[in-house]
């Protein structure tokens, strides 16, 4: 734990052109994502209002907030379950206006839920495959009538999706029902189907919902793990203040639909707007 | 002898059941709605079948390929114009516009057709089958009948567990939402249902007439009918509960008729499916319903 977390505190976070910072690596690479003046009404409600981000290419950052600060809707405004009603969303550099959620998933965009919502009735491996389901290239003929081509393709995505569960040790576990996993388990396994999309970036929304401190502290490695190893940016919602504050470079504190701070982790700890927010304003005398 | 002869009956009688009834199940499984135009889909396939044949002198087998071809056509013509821009309004709004275009395909039929029964002309021309030195006589059609339900479920269950788009089919089934954000083009795979359960109501259709030979714009509501008691018995939204379901609604419904009361035999097969459904609320095969907490 404590060489994930030195790791990543050492991170210079550089200003970007406009209020944003990024990790120094990703300086002059294309963003992943960036949002402008993005917003949504409920009825003359602002769940999120001017919301401004950009997240570098092997950035994690996060998104922390008090309860209903708006950033589960945050998370559905970038995979375009809601139209947003102001700003845009640019998933790398390309505009999502008008976009489907499955064309936006297309364009790299991946997120686990926070309440699981696996296909729980499927195995372990075939979750993980859904996730690989758009490269299938087999006609339904061929897979039908099991044609070589079938077999072939089918070999290659077992061996992905194994290699894909042994990041969480999972293989053993391949053939169980997703629905009978434990919650943990379950967790894990949502992040490995997102994964399995091949997106750039992951959106984590409370992956350490529900786990012991020793799960949260495993996460948190595999988080960095799964950065490193797929060059990919992720961005998490969580209220497990260590986990957030061990692995994420950049975050950004949302207050009733907008950033109230953005910042590293040591910044944030010490900002008094984001004490104000969760603690209430200290009495004067 | 009699009993065997009746129980190869209401097995072919019920795989017709099955055939129709994997229509209703499915699209309820993968779009959650209820499609009562499905019975009539099979009465414009029979219709179709009946012209190929008649009128144009197609060959049996080509017709049916025919009636196959337009129905699954027409199937996903119906979801697009009338059930896609409906994808987000209630439930309640999507079943009256299912029953509309029930009638709707009902008098256009009456319109092109005529109120008239045609006959069905005699298109499975199978000797019969001899068994025990001629004391069970099995007529053509319900051997072609038979097997073609068990080609039908062994070729579905392939595709709904090998393939791609039958993955799909069961992830839009579970969760549509999730589905879709994993890249699943929902709109797709429920056009692709409604192409499939178009295509076997043709068969249903096709067979239905060959062995029932009178064909007029209500031919399908009947078979439409059961064949969603079928697919309710066995478990609605289970593709082996639809299987069962349809064709123990088949044998019963023969043998109620062989046994107990002619005219009582259909009455005998709501009658079971309401007892089924005190028992077991969900059906046969249905899953049982999770309250979400």
């Amino acid at each position: 734990m404590s060489e994930v977390k030195k790791r990543h505190s050492d991170t210079r976070m550089v200003p970007y052109p406009s209020q944003a910072i990024v990790p120094e690596r990703d300086l002059n690479r294309q963003p992943v994502l960036e949002t402008r003046h993005l917003g949504i009404e409920f009825g003359g409600l602002k769940a999120v209002d001017d919301f401004n981000m950009i997240i570098g290419r092997t950035e994690i950052a996060g998104l922390i907030g008090p309860n209903g600060a708006g950033k589960t809707t945050v998370f559905n405004l970038l995979t375009k379950v809601y139209e947003p009603t102001t700003g845009t969303v640019l998933i790398n550099g390309r505009d999502t206006k008008g976009l489907s959620i499955v064309q936006t998933a297309h364009l790299g965009v991946a997120r686990t839920f926070q309440n699981i919502r696996l296909f729980s009735q499927m195995s372990v491996e075939e979750n993980v495959r859904i996730g690989l389901h758009n490269q299938i290239k087999y006609s339904m003929l061929s897979g039908v009538l099991r044609l070589p081509s079938y077999w072939k393709q089918e070999r290659r995505q077992h061996e992905e999706a194994m290699e894909l569960l042994s990041i969480f040790d999972m293989q053993d576990l391949a053939d169980v029902r997703a629905g009978s996993l434990p919650y943990g388990a379950q967790r894990r396994l949502e992040i490995l189907r997102a994964l399995a999309t091949n997106p750039s970036l992951l959106l984590l929304d409370e992956p350490a919902a529900g786990m012991n401190p020793h799960e949260t502290e495993e996460l948190m490695e595999n988080i960095a793990k799964i950065r490193d190893r797929f060059q990919i940016a992720i961005l998490l919602i969580e209220h497990d203040m260590s986990l957030v504050m061990g692995v994420c470079e950049g975050i950004c504190v949302l207050n009733f639909g907008r950033i109230i701070a953005k910042g590293t982790a040591d910044e944030i700890q010490r900002n008094p707007v984001v004490i104000e927010a969760y603690l209430g304003k200290r009495k004067e005398g | 002898m009699a009993f065997l002869s009746n129980l190869v009956n209401g097995i072919s009688l019920g795989s017709i059941y099955a055939m129709i009834a994997l229509g209703y199940t499915m699209v309820y499984g993968i779009a959650k709605m209820l499609n009562f135009a499905h019975g009539d889909v099979i009465m414009v396939g029979a219709y179709l079948a009946f012209c190929a044949a008649q009128y144009w002198g197609l060959p049996p087998l080509v017709s049916l390929l025919v009636a196959m071809a337009a129905c699954t056509v027409l199937g996903m013509t119906i979801e697009k114009l009338a059930y896609a821009p409906l994808r987000q309004a209630t439930s309640l709004a999507v079943l009256i516009t299912a029953i509309g275009m029930s009638y709707l395909l009902q008098n256009l039929a009456l319109l092109i057709w005529g109120a008239n029964p045609k006959v069905f002309p005699d298109l499975i021309s199978l000797d019969s089958l001899h068994l025990f030195g001629g004391e069970l006589v099995i007529k053509g059609a319900t051997v072609v009948t038979i097997a073609a339900n068990i080609v039908i479920m062994v070729v579905l269950t392939l595709f709904i567990n090998r393939t791609k788009m039958g993955k799909a089919m069961r992830c839009v089934s579970e969760d549509r939402g999730a589905a879709e954000l994993m890249g699943i083009n929902v709109n797709r795979t429920i056009s692709m249902t409604f192409a499939i359960g178009s295509c076997l109501a043709a068969v249903a259709g096709f067979l239905l007439c060959s062995s029932y030979p009178m064909l007029q714009p209500t031919t399908g509501s009947m078979p439409g009918i059961k064949a969603f008691t079928a697919a309710v018995f066995g478990g609605i939204g289970s593709i082996p509960g639809a299987m069962i379901g349809g064709i123990l609604l088949g044998v019963i419904e023969i043998l109620g008729k062989a046994y107990v009361s002619t005219e009582l035999g259909d009455a005998i097969v709501f009658a079971v499916l309401i007892i089924v459904l005190l028992v077991r609320p969900t059906g046969l095969l249905g899953k049982p319903m999770r309250e979400k907490v």
